[in-house]
């Protein structure tokens, strides 16, 4: 749990000087050194684990392998690091237009500032948008620039230093990448953007977080993040149909792995079989799947949705999806079907059919229940579990009894990844709704694409940095108070696994008694199957609406 | 302070040419000369720095959604902020060049005691950027009077339209107010509020500064020294024609100062963050449809040489737990020697809550 008690959060945010409680730094901000203490930076990567990941991508992506602390002075950076980070730029500037125009085009109107969880929770300066950007754009405009060169710091130009190093890795290390800021900039200026080449380029000197690098290694390897191997996957998996059974008394059998000639591919996060409340999202889609007949497997080898490469650079991200089509070629399937997972959907959306398609072995995606054509998934051949469970509902494939989630008064979080950068908003909500009586939305500056990150995505749900995760997740936390007060919300659903892992401890924070769910977990509530059992519990084994006490 | 370094470098400026002028030849270098080199720089450069954007491919299709995307066909898409044709992008381009969208979203969070976060509405700095820019180009589209002969007749229905309130002599035209006003706002706004004025170059406050004086020499020219309009027309419509040689004499000081300010705007524009006028065309989480399942959008650069770990690679590594835990394996195992490392199970860093 975080260091800093609740009560005295509560005061901190609202009433320490900060930008956002009105106290203005007294330097100029490129005067304001970068700070390490413990508490306020993530670990670096462990030295075996950036060895494997060197030795598994051409060049040198990683920098050089060694052990080095944050708080010391000495990061151990190679002779010359000033070069190969202007390089890292130039070549960047080279390869992403969006890159060279985001660099140019920031009037510092401002808009953006209040729009970064992580400003609102810590009031830093550097946490609006804006100054994150101009971290990087200062030592651009220095070396890349006329205005730069000849009128320095007058045209908001500096030369990079240790101290602008530190600033980077500790601020590209406070963005998640959630692209809210981006909704609301008149030139679309995308920090995600921005933050993904500032950490290709800090990996190319070696500086980094062991967060991201340790699940990343782990998915290239063992298929997945936590690092389960293939039995331990499936056991793990298997566990979950004894629970199944223990609230339905159904074995269901449908649940198989890396089985060739399936119809379809099912790729989740690995999260879902490992811990809570991801298991729960885990078994409603196995008694959807049943519900429907589906004929479907799960790989061990593709056992992670999430791509922990993508919070690295575009290398490692290519490299670790890779794994979704050459498995789906291998199995020999039609279609893959996606689990819930806020980044992983990003990555499948905008990156995947580019980095590794065409899938061309694979057929355009067809509900073999309601034969529904996913036109809208016709070349990367991937529909999202929501798509697909929407689709069923609208044709009376399903029979629910959505009074058993009356226990549950829910609201919907979006995920930043599905919302701002997919657009999957209605069918989340299409389907909660036909399957809760009891469901409010959050206030509308705070869902949709106005929607708050969790604070703590991109690899930065890691437990050295509680207090800044707390802070940074305050704006959710906040908006879901709000209809917890008014409405006695007390389920958090929502389509991601990072989420359920990092909004359950933000609301054991902020807001006690609201639980995390996926919202496969209300679906397995409220399905009714074949031969079932009269339910007397949830997924979770908590008693339903009238079966208290 | 930041803002007064700019407003030193703009009085400089205005003095250079007000002393310049009355050097033997000065009249000829700031009214004919530089006017022509600083037309040069921003043809030139403004084109250079477009090509070098356009030069960097789009590797990705990354726009930002910001709505429903087009998915079943009964869940009705957002078509101007989450498009997925071009038309859909065109649409969704107009609103962003021509009425600032984006900006019109904007919010103003608060944090109150509890705590207690809100987000009120926030319209005035997309409202006084709208008056700014628009009023500029009315202003801009204007002196086109004095390139032109004959006047076309849209210039002219706009001097009308701008002067409609028939108020003064010579007619106050409406957008001479305007935007002197939103400068003014945006000034302000940028010293008094402490996140913009923390967060502001001077080169925010230069550009602001030299338009106002750009303003701010014409409507002193137009409406109180009542500048001699035949003379400046001869030098800017010879200008305009490359027929040189008319007499710079009778011109006044000020107008040198109001045309060389424009110089250095000009000059400046490409290398600085008045760029956003080009760039905002080719922002790639604007500009791009949603539909990165449906089309396969290409990368000029993507590296086929990085490939995943292979599924072969896996089994060999976990062939002998695979077998045992009755996952099905593409090669069975081999009767193995006695002493074989077996790989160690990696685990994830766990949290520390």
């Amino acid at each position: 749990m975080a260091d800093t008690k609740v009560e005295q959060m509560s005061v901190s945010v609202a009433k320490d000087p900060s930008l956002m409680t009105g106290a203005v730094p007294k330097k100029d901000w490129m005067d304001v050194p970068a700070v390490f203490k413990p508490g306020n930076y993530c670990y670096p990567g462990k030295k075996d684990i950036v060895e494997y990941l060197d030795k598994n991508l051409p060049g040198k992506l990683f920098g050089e392998p060694r052990e080095w602390k944050v708080e010391e002075d000495d990061w151990k950076l190679p002779e010359n690091w000033k070069e190969i980070i202007i390089q890292g730029i130039k070549d960047r500037l080279d390869k992403f237009r969006s890159f060279k125009i985001f660099m140019d085009c920031c009037v510092r109107c401002g808009a953006c500032a209040d729009k970064c969880h992580f400003f609102l929770g810590t009031g830093d300066p550097k946490n609006m948008p804006v100054l994150r950007a101009e971290l990087l754009r200062s030592v651009y405009r220095n070396e890349f620039t006329k205005a730069g060169k000849i009128l320095g710091r007058l045209a908001g130009a500096r030369e990079m230093t240790f101290g602008v190093l530190k600033e980077w890795f500790m601020y590209f290390y406070q963005c998640t990448e959630c692209r809210r800021c981006s909704v609301f900039c008149p030139y679309g200026i995308d920090t995600a953007e921005i933050t993904m080449m500032a950490r290709e380029i800090l990996h190319l000197v070696g500086v980094n977080i062991n967060w991201v690098l340790e699940p990343a290694a782990n998915s290239n390897r063992t298929g997945n993040h936590l690092g389960l191997q293939p039995h331990t996957f499936k056991q793990n998996a298997e566990f979950l149909l004894d629970d199944i059974e223990e609230v339905t008394g159904l074995k269901l059998n449908n649940l198989t792995f890396n089985r060739k000639g399936a119809e379809v591919l099912f790729i989740i996060p690995s999260a879902d079989v490992f811990a809570e409340p991801g298991i729960y999202t885990f078994m409603g889609y196995l008694l959807l799947f049943e519900h429907i007949g589906l004929d479907y497997t799960i790989s061990t080898y593709a056992s992670e949705g999430g791509n922990f490469g993508s919070f690295t650079n575009n290398e490692l991200m290519k490299k670790l999806n890779g794994k979704m089509y050459a498995e789906a070629k291998r199995l020999g399937v039609k279609w893959i079907l996606g689990g819930e997972c806020g980044h992983m959907w990003r990555v499948v959306h905008q990156y995947m059919d580019t980095m590794n398609g065409p899938a061309d072995f694979m057929e355009v995606p067809k509900s073999p229940i309601t034969g529904t054509v996913f036109k809208n998934a016709a070349s990367s051949k991937m529909v999202h579990i929501s798509e697909f469970t929407a689709d069923l509902i609208k044709n009376n494939k399903l029979k629910f009894d959505k009074s058993r989630n009356d226990h549950r008064v829910v609201t919907f979080h979006d995920s930043c990844n599905p919302a701002r950068g997919m657009g999957l908003l209605e069918e989340p909500r299409y389907i909660i709704q036909n399957v809760c009586n009891n469901f409010h939305e959050m206030p509308e500056n705070t869902i949709r694409e106005q929607t708050f990150c969790c604070g703590s995505g991109t690899g930065l749900n890691t437990g050295e940095i509680m207090d800044l995760r707390m802070r940074a997740g305050l704006p959710r936390a906040n908006a879901v108070k709000h209809v917890h007060d008014k409405h006695a919300v007390n389920m958090l659903s929502c389509v991601c696994a990072i989420d359920r892992a990092t909004l359950t401890s933000l609301m054991e924070y902020w807001n006690p008694g609201v639980e995390v769910c996926g919202v496969s977990e209300l679906v397995g509530n409220a399905l009714i199957m074949d031969g079932e059992k009269e339910r007397d519990s949830g997924l979770r084994f908590e008693p339903l609406a009238g079966m208290e006490g | 302070m930041k803002v007064l370094q700019a407003l030193g470098i703009v009085l400089a400026l205005m003095l250079l040419a007000y002393l310049g002028v009355e050097v033997p030849g000065g009249r000829t270098l700031f009214g004919v000369v530089l006017p022509y080199l600083g037309f040069a720089v921003f043809i030139i450069f403004f084109i250079a720095k477009v090509m070098g954007w356009a030069k960097s491919p789009v590797p990705f299709r990354i726009p930002t959604t910001g709505g429903q995307a087009n998915s079943l066909p009964w869940i009705k898409q957002n078509k101007l902020d989450c498009p997925s044709t071009t038309s859909g992008v065109i649409g969704r381009m107009f609103l962003e060049v021509f009425l600032f969208r984006s900006l019109f979203r904007n919010t103003q969070a608060k944090i109150h005691e509890g705590p207690k976060l809100s987000y009120g509405s926030s319209k005035y700095l997309w409202f006084f950027g709208i008056l700014f820019h628009y009023s500029f180009l009315t202003i801009v589209l204007r002196h086109m009077r004095l390139f032109t002969d004959p006047i076309p007749g849209f210039v002219s229905a706009l001097e009308f339209g701008d002067g409609f309130l028939q108020v003064g002599a010579p007619v106050i035209y409406q957008t001479d107010v305007v935007f002197l006003g939103a400068l003014t706002f945006l000034l302000l706004r940028r010293l008094i509020l402490p996140s913009i004025r923390y967060i502001s170059l001077p080169a925010d406050y230069f550009p602001l500064l030299l338009i106002m004086a750009i303003g701010t020499t014409g409507v002193v020219m137009r409406y109180v020294t009542r500048v001699d309009v035949v003379s400046v027309k001869m030098l800017t419509q010879g200008l305009a024609t490359f027929q040189l040689g008319a007499p710079l004499d009778g011109i006044s000081s000020l107008f040198f100062v109001h045309l060389f300010l424009i110089t250095v705007l000009m000059m400046y524009f490409p290398f600085s963050k008045l760029m956003h006028m080009g760039g905002v065309f080719l922002s790639p989480t604007r500009n791009l449809a949603n539909n990165s399942r449906m089309v396969r959008h290409v990368n000029p650069w993507n590296d086929p040489s990085i490939k995943p770990h292979s599924y072969a690679g896996y089994e060999d590594d976990f062939r002998e737990f695979m077998v045992e835990a009755g996952l099905p394996v593409e090669k069975e195992l081999e009767p193995k020697p006695a002493e074989e490392e077996t790989p160690a199970e990696g685990a994830a860093p766990t949290e520390s809550e």
